[in-house]
């Protein structure tokens, strides 16, 4: 490459890249500097080298909390990716314009803020509206009763919320996929849910892996649905990284928590990666 | 036989998607219509007073529009980096490009949580704490990756030899960036834009870690009211909210490919 386009190159990169430099690195440095700091009640954190924010990690309150988080991820992960996957494989198969529908309806839920949707859901689940009283007619409940907080309600939130990220973490590859395999295969014989669970299913195993880890990651950190939704026993990780935070004001012990989720996250991640590497098309 | 039977089933399935979707969005504009306090439904005699009565104070109106600021901000910032981010990776692809951009996604990856806390940490340690700008640039490097992937695939479809034929006829760089390139990848830039802009203005976690006592956005302010007890106007805000996602993704729909946008093949029916 000519000394010139070099130049031309790095005039176009300057800002982006001390943008990224001073928003971005810094800041996870900083992060990275504020866990081992000693705390300070006054000015927060003073600069410094200790473990003991790691140390108390080890507090079968944070281990307990962790592993809850990871069981409720892994359940609302699992159920979404179930309910979102024949979602996706109809909605690739549809004529254009029912596609563009439905994009826009799963988008505009998944970018409602967390907030918003505890929110509906707390409105939905409260004794004066209709669910509950459904509920009482299926024979279910025995009156009109508030249905949060606790557990159903904190899982239904959090799976309304992952729900529209799955499809449309699945779709792309399904909507590429070769659908004469499938075709084929009702052509000799099988029947559509024979050529579901035996062809299509097995296809996008890649795929379905990817988006359900990327799911557990999202669920990991979310903040306001267990807040709202759950009782202090319904609590994740992230609610406890918050409060050690705002309500604690302890930042390096936030800062430790948020490595801790960091590494745990990135560990997933790269296993997408994995998991994509071993689905290239081999010939 | 089995060919309908497998339709119905579909047909079913989808209903029941639809209707899960739909049910907390249906169910707070019809709370948000009642004309009493009380939380009901369907709404007791459908009124728009709530509607009237956001807009008229001033709290809910000002948690609107700050809302409404740092997306606007928050969406400019974020482009302002990745069209020249992209346009170097297309333009020269050199492993420093390709790096910064795989720099630039990474904090979409993480789980909000982390952010949150790392700009608390963050603008605390600079001394300019509780800004509507630090709200503004943490949401711009959170989402980043948004019109990253969006402007990247509309440099990725540029035809080169539109390029080529450009330059044959001796424009410059910066002639074919503003007569052929810019063109062709408006739409994709448009819709970056609106996509930051509406997750902006939906995100809560990181606003309120940076700035939320002193800059107040409407999600902000419905969590701090969820404390408080139920309020009509609550919904008035949630179900803004949502006319305001499904028309940005709508405009975003007409302008351009959507299934194409969000990564699916191109097909011709």
């Amino acid at each position: 490459m000519s000394a010139a386009s070099r130049l031309r190159e790095l005039s176009i990169l300057v800002w982006p890249a001390a943008a990224l430099f001073g928003f971005a690195v810094v800041p996870f440095g900083l992060l990275l500097g504020v866990s081992v700091a000693h705390r300070d009640v006054e000015g927060l954190w003073s600069a410094g080298f200790e473990l003991t924010q790691f140390a108390a990690l080890l507090n079968p309150t944070v281990l307990d909390t962790l592993a809850y988080t990871a069981v409720l991820a892994v359940l609302v992960a699992a159920t979404s990716t179930a309910l979102a996957f024949p979602f996706a494989y109809f909605v690739a198969g549809m004529a254009r314009r029912g596609q563009v529908a439905w994009l826009i309806l799963l988008l505009s839920t998944l970018s409602l803020s967390e907030v918003l949707v505890a929110f509906s859901w707390q409105v939905m689940l409260a004794k004066r509206i209709g669910l509950s009283e459904i509920f009482v007619w299926l024979g279910w409940l025995a009156e009109p009763q508030s249905l949060s907080p606790n557990f159903g309600a904190v899982v239904a939130c959090l799976v309304y919320l992952v729900l529209p990220i799955t499809v449309l973490l699945i779709y792309p590859a399904l909507s590429r996929m070769d659908r004469h395999v499938a075709e084929a295969a009702q052509t000799l014989g099988a029947s559509p849910l024979r050529v579901f669970f035996t062809v299509i299913l097995p296809m996008m195993r890649g795929p379905i892996l990817s988006s359900a880890i990327l799911a557990t990651v999202f669920t990991i950190g979310t903040f306001v649905p267990p807040t709202v939704l759950g009782r202090p026993e319904e609590w994740t990780i992230a609610v406890l990284i918050g409060r050690a935070a705002l309500t604690g004001g302890n930042l390096p012990l936030a800062a430790a928590m948020s490595i801790l989720l960091l590494a745990a996250t990135l560990a997933l991640t790269g296993l997408t990666v994995v998991v994509g590497r071993g689905q290239e098309p081999r010939r | 036989m089995s060919g309908a039977l497998a339709a119905g089933a579909r047909r079913l399935y989808l209903a029941l998607f639809g209707l899960f979707l739909a049910a907390p969005l249906v169910i707070v504009i019809g709370v948000s219509l009642n004309s009493t306090r009380r939380m009901s439904f369907p709404p007791e005699q459908a009124s728009l007073h709530w509607y009237a009565v956001f807009f008229s104070d001033p709290r809910w109106l000002s948690a609107f529009t700050t809302s409404l600021a740092i997306a606007t901000g928050a969406a400019l910032l974020a482009m302002a980096m990745a069209l020249p981010l992209s346009y170097a990776v297309w333009k020269f692809h050199t492993r420093l490009s390709q790096a910064l951009v795989g720099l630039g996604m990474l904090p979409f990856l993480l789980p909000g949580v982390v952010v949150s806390v790392v700009y608390l940490i963050f603008w605390g340690w600079t001394g300019h704490a509780g800004k509507i700008e630090d709200t503004m640039m943490s949401h711009a490097m959170f989402f980043l990756a948004v019109p990253l992937v969006t402007v990247n695939l509309g440099f990725h479809l540029i035809d080169r030899a539109l390029v080529e034929a450009a330059q044959t006829m001796g424009a410059r760089d910066s002639d074919v960036f503003r007569t052929v390139v810019l063109p062709l990848i408006l739409p994709y830039i448009v819709s970056g834009l609106i996509f930051v802009f509406v997750l902006s203005l939906n995100e809560y976690l990181i606003a309120y870690m940076v700035a939320g006592l002193n800059v107040e956005t409407l999600p902000i302010k419905v969590f701090n009211s969820l404390r408080l007890g139920f309020e009509p106007t609550m919904c008035v805000g949630a179900a803004l909210f949502m006319l305001v996602g499904t028309a940005a993704f709508s405009l975003v729909a007409l302008l351009g490919d959507l299934p194409k946008l969000l990564g699916a093949e191109s097909r011709r029916d």
